[in-house]
């Protein structure tokens, strides 16, 4: 230790070491290593193990279970059996369980942070001042939402077995994310931490025996990707909740696709961070630390792409590099550091090849002059300009401390480059000007969005992204419905399987009516047009006559509609007022032409009274929708700040891709339209496929009724075929699909592509007359929830 | 990097003042929730323990303005305070540290007609007068009368003024008013370094905070001061925040080093540590120096000693085994 006096000339920090002592002491009580965590007991297992280090040294800290398929089927059950017991306890019950755990962490906080900082090598800070603190804060507050389950979702349920699987950048936090709303709601767990950082979850198991959780509500496996996958592959798992990398999240929607598992994927992004010339620059410089050299920049939400306004570019980039001076990288337990290291070695071998190909491609790159320690897994914070929206480091999630800074010259262009990505997480905005700062934040597609801050986190608000970020929310009333399920829609009946028939160009069947040829055409853009096959199709009756001929539509007509309907955004942009006057109009052109419509049915096959009843039940779905499409209001979160609001905005998807049933032709159709283009939504439909000729009927009503060009687009033709097309089309971001159960199973499959939002019926028969066939959920279910931080206060 | 060098009073060249140029400050942003998130986070991102800590509180203690602005001060006081200031640790305290000589603080801090007597009380030590002057700590008083206040103080034998603004020129944009008022104070003081106190308090947002510090600059104060202990809220790490960042920026424009001075509100060990921090992360090592950083406490300096004799002894001190003020 140097003398006083020569600290007096240097004036250094000097070391402060967090003491690892507990931590060490609890890891030599494990001298075998950890077994997984199943139905209340540590099991210790057959299987391979593997080793735990210490990302900052490089020490071995522990021996886990790479748990086998086995062990996730001793897991499952034991949560199966736990369930039974587990979802009747009352909801009080339920919120004094989470109370107690919450109150376990923080009798436990150092320990875990301390452990959570060797295990990942996150700074003893983040994790004392804000994983930790956090992960208490979700119990609580879910806790309350077990209180409340039963009178603020009522016709819900829990799902049974939920499959959790986390990643390594905030361990435990991701486990409480996880757990949290899953036992709130009545489900058990079983929990599987990522590989590289087990041993908080592990404690945490711990914690629920301490906090006299009953055995198999929570379950925790240890392993690698093949345990994750045997998780997402168990057939008694009803839900799965993952959080990682977009690569792994298409993989698992691929391998669920069909099963009907209820599943939320919260994945990469490459956020935005956007500095207007009217910002608090030094603000601003600091929320570039607080976002990419957060966690080392292994942060899902980082804003890592820092869009700056032209003028105040150059000013900007000086502040940060001064700033980037300054910051402290090493032992991620002493309390004055700023980083610590990468989670591990092929992290670090990853970022070094991505700065070195953004070296390659010409951007310019600054390090930070810190000392880097000679052991572990340490990379300097660094800084890439002279970079474009072409530059792999601008486009590509590096995970890592490294951000890419470009310029922009407009609002306007701030938004088109913050939109310019796959991704669609988060988004940090820096304007003292409330009007730029709230445009901005309306225009940007993410799900999060931090006004003047950044990386602000609370249980009361939502988390989760847009496009390929994922999709569902973690936190708040919107992250529970992710761990319920409507009441209704679980007691569906199976629909009997139709054979698909044929579709007949050519046929000479004789005409069933109708005095005059009429020709039923694709409708897209606001317009009929003849499909691009120049191809019909035969509509027939119950007794095989023919009730006229619909556009064999195909893949291009399908592009079309979804161009046609990309552009028809006004819709979305569009008073919330002004979209329910023109729904209302539609209701009163579909009612001067009722009787046209019940002859149609009636020639279909329906009977008149059943004729009659669904074009008047359509009516009222009309008018039902028209209602709601003002009022289906977002909320006000109480986040834990003060001085903060957190706007939670029901948004519209963007383009949804709806596919009809066969049963109510008219009736399912507007039941699947309406709740979207209530919402802002622009519309693909693909109508039954037999019985098409409703909905060519009805484009004429649209036509009449102010419904603007592109936002209601319809393409008949081969429904399959067709349904394929938009589940795999990039800018198709949600699609309802009604049909058989390989159909869905094909939908979610190719839903994987951009990781579009699917709501499939798995081959259940909806009764689009009941009083579920419209509702709230409907709603809930066309919209995504973007959460806007707002901090104020001058 | 380290810097060894030995900083001494004179190593600092005095800021000349520039002529008033509102585009440096007028369009300028602050916004307080990100500037309290910065305060927050930054002495939590900052730890300094044992010798180090020690260090850190002697150099607290070493740019220390020992203040008394009391209705009721005497010339006994004003001794004792100076007392005080030449031998602020205990002999045992002194060599349990390591240090080759007794430290003394940065000044004595009083009223102008208490400098004569600091003066005779500091005789012999290098320890400099401070005086406040200006109709402190209002500012009020007709502008000839506050300049006159300076020359007396000066005359008295205060090496340093600390000056309060008026807060008016600032709640109403009157930078030039301010820009003319500062400029004549700093005149007046001649070769005594001048501080300017902003009394932020009184400023509320921390937009006036930057403007006023901006335009006291340009007008040639020595030092930044925050508060002058009477206001309702006196230092705050984000207002002080906000004024660093204004020296920076003052200083990257101009080439002068700025010096600033919190004071009123640090009371403890902890809150010194705390704005040693700031001090370090926002200025460098070099602003960690007498000759541009101040504490104007009076307090302070007991908890201070108390904490150096409990880092030698490993034992909690009693306020009553330490000299008084």
């Amino acid at each position: 230790m140097p003398s006083v006096t020569s600290i007096l000339e240097t004036m250094d920090y000097g070391t402060a070491p967090e003491s690892a002592t507990h931590v060490k002491e609890w890891l030599a009580a494990h001298p075998k290593g950890f077994g997984h965590f199943i139905g209340g007991k540590f099991v210790h297992s057959k299987a391979p193990h593997l080793e735990v280090f210490n990302p900052a040294t490089g020490a071995k800290l522990a021996t886990i279970a790479n748990g086998s398929a086995e062990d996730v089927n001793a897991a499952v059950s034991a949560a199966s059996k736990a369930f039974t017991s587990w979802s009747k306890l009352s909801g009080h019950q339920r919120a004094k369980h989470l109370y107690a755990i919450a109150r376990h962490i923080q009798k436990r906080e150092r320990f875990l942070a301390v452990l959570e900082t060797m295990d990942n090598g996150k700074t003893i800070r983040e994790s004392r001042d804000i994983d930790i603190p956090l992960v208490a804060r979700h119990f609580y507050h879910h806790a309350g939402w077990a209180e409340l389950r039963d009178t603020e979702f009522t016709g819900f349920s829990p799902l049974g077995v939920c499959g959790q699987i986390i990643p390594w950048n905030f361990p435990l936090l991701m486990l409480a994310w996880k757990i949290a709303p899953a036992l709130a709601a009545g489900n058990t767990v079983v929990l599987k931490p990522a590989e590289f950082t087990p041993l908080t979850a592990l404690a945490f198991a711990e914690i629920c025996t301490e906090a006299g959780l009953p055995d198999g509500v929570v379950n925790i496996i240890t392993g690698d990707g093949n345990t994750g996958s045997a998780l997402v592959a168990h057939k008694s798992v009803a839900k799965i909740a993952f959080t990682g990398s977009t690569d792994v999240g298409r993989i698992i929607r691929k391998q669920t696709a069909g099963s009907a598992k209820k599943l939320s994927l919260e994945l990469g992004g490459k956020s935005p961070f956007i500095v207007f010339d009217d910002a608090d620059l030094d603000g601003a410089v600091e929320g570039v630390v607080d976002s990419v050299w957060f966690n080392q920049g292994q942060v899902c939400c980082a804003g890592t792409r820092l869009l700056i306004q032209e003028s105040i570019h150059d000013k900007f980039i000086a502040k940060l590099k001064r700033r980037m001076e300054t910051l402290r990288v090493g032992d991620p337990l002493d309390k004055s550091n700023d980083m610590g290291p990468l989670v591990d070695p092929v992290q670090v071998a990853r970022v070094k090849g991505l700065v070195s190909q953004g070296v390659e491609e010409g951007g310019e790159y600054f390090s930070s002059p810190c000392m880097l320690p000679e052991l572990g897994n340490f990379f300097a914070p660094g800084l890439f300009t002279d970079v474009g929206t072409a530059s792999t480091v601008m486009r590509e999630e590096i995970f890592g401390p490294v951000i890419s800074a470009m310029s922009f010259r407009t609002p306007e262009e701030a938004a088109m480059l913050a939109n310019h990505t796959a991704y669609g997480l988060a988004a940090s905005i820096w304007s003292e000007n409330i009007n730029v700062a709230l445009e901005a934040a309306a225009r940007v597609k993410a799900g999060v969005v931090w006004i003047n801050s950044t990386n602000l986190f609370d249980a009361a608000a939502g988390f989760g992204g847009y496009k390929e970020s994922g999709f569902g929310r973690e936190g708040g009333r919107e992250g529970m419905f992710e761990y319920l399920q409507a009441d209704w829609l679980h007691k569906l009946p199976v629909a009997k399987s139709r054979p698909t028939k044929l579709l007949a160009t050519s046929d000479a069947t004789s005409p069933a009516s109708s005095d005059i040829d009429r020709t039923a055409k694709l409708y897209i853009g606001g317009k009929q047009v003849r499909p691009d096959s120049g191809y019909s199709y035969a509509v027939k009756t119950p007794k095989d006559k023919l009730a006229g001929l619909a556009g064999l539509g195909s893949r291009k007509d399908i592009r079309n509609a979804v161009e046609a309907a990309l552009k028809a955004s006004a819709w979305s942009t569009a008073t919330a007022h002004n979209r329910a006057q023109v729904l209302y109009f539609l209701g009163e052109n579909l009612s001067a032409r009722k009787l046209e419509f019940q002859a149609r049915l009636i020639e279909l096959g329906a009977t008149p009274s059943a004729a009659k009843r669904e074009v008047e039940t359509g009516l009222h779905r009309i008018f039902f929708y028209a209602a709601w499409a003002d009022k289906y209001d977002g909320r006000i979160h109480s986040t834990n700040a003060k001085r903060q609001t957190t706007l939670a905005f029901n948004e519209p998807f963007g383009v949804m891709g709806l596919i009809c049933p066969d049963e109510a032709p008219l009736l399912a159709m507007l039941s699947l339209a309406l709740p979207a283009l209530a919402m802002g939504n622009t519309i693909v439909v693909i109508p039954s496929q037999s019985q098409p000729l409703l909905a060519t009927d009805f484009y004429q009503l649209l036509d009449t009724s102010d419904v603007p060009a592109g936002a209601f687009n319809i393409v008949t033709g081969p429904q399959g075929e067709l349904a394929k097309v938009l589940a795999e089309h990039d800018e198709v971001a949600s699609i309802w699909f009604h049909g058989d159960a390989k159909g869905s199973a094909m939908v979610e499959a190719a839903s994987a592509g951009n990781l579009k939002s699917t709501w499939v019926n798995n081959a259940k028969c909806f009764d689009w007359y009941a009083a579920e066939a419209q509702g709230v959920e409907w709603l809930r279910r066309a919209t995504q929830v973007k959460n806007i931080w707002i901090p104020y206060g001058e | 990097m380290l810097e060894t060098k030995i900083y001494h009073q004179s190593g600092v060249k005095r800021n000349t003042g520039v002529s008033l140029d509102a585009s440096w400050f007028d369009q300028h942003q602050v916004n307080t929730s990100a500037a309290e998130r910065r305060a927050a986070s930054l002495t939590a991102r900052r730890s300094v323990k044992k010798e180090y800590q020690a260090a850190f509180l002697v150099k607290a203690l070493q740019c220390m303005d020992l203040t008394t602005l009391a209705g009721d001060d005497t010339q006994g006081r004003v001794q004792r305070l100076c007392a005080k200031a030449r031998r602020p640790l205990r002999d045992d305290i002194v060599k349990g540290l390591g240090l080759s000589s007794t430290p003394h603080v940065g000044a004595v801090c009083v009223y102008p007609t208490m400098v004569a007597h600091a003066v005779k009380a500091l005789k012999g030590s290098s320890i400099p007068v401070a005086s406040v002057a200006t109709g402190f700590p209002a500012g009020l008083t007709p502008l000839s009368m506050r300049l006159a206040e300076i020359k007396y103080a000066v005359e008295q034998g205060a090496q340093e003024i600390d000056i309060v603004i008026f807060r008016s020129q600032v709640l109403r944009g009157e930078w030039a008013a301010l820009y003319d008022e500062i400029s004549a104070m700093r005149q007046a003081c001649g070769p005594a370094h001048m501080k300017a106190i902003l009394a932020t308090g009184d400023l509320k947002t921390l937009r006036n905070v930057y403007k006023a510090s901006m335009v006291v600059m340009q007008a040639g104060a020595d030092f930044i001061k925050t508060s002058t202990g009477k206001e309702d809220v006196n230092a705050t790490l984000p207002v002080s925040l906000t004024m660093l960042r204004a020296a920076r920026d003052y200083g990257e424009r101009t080439g002068f080093e700025i010096g600033f001075k919190p004071a009123g509100g640090l009371k403890t060990a902890k809150d010194a540590m705390n704005w040693l921090i700031l001090m370090k992360e926002e200025m460098g090592r070099r602003w960690l120096e007498p000759d541009l950083f101040r504490i104007g406490a009076s307090s302070l300096l007991a908890d201070i000693e108390r904490q150096l004799e409990y880092h030698l002894t490993g034992r909690y001190a009693a306020l009553s085994h330490h000299s008084v003020a």
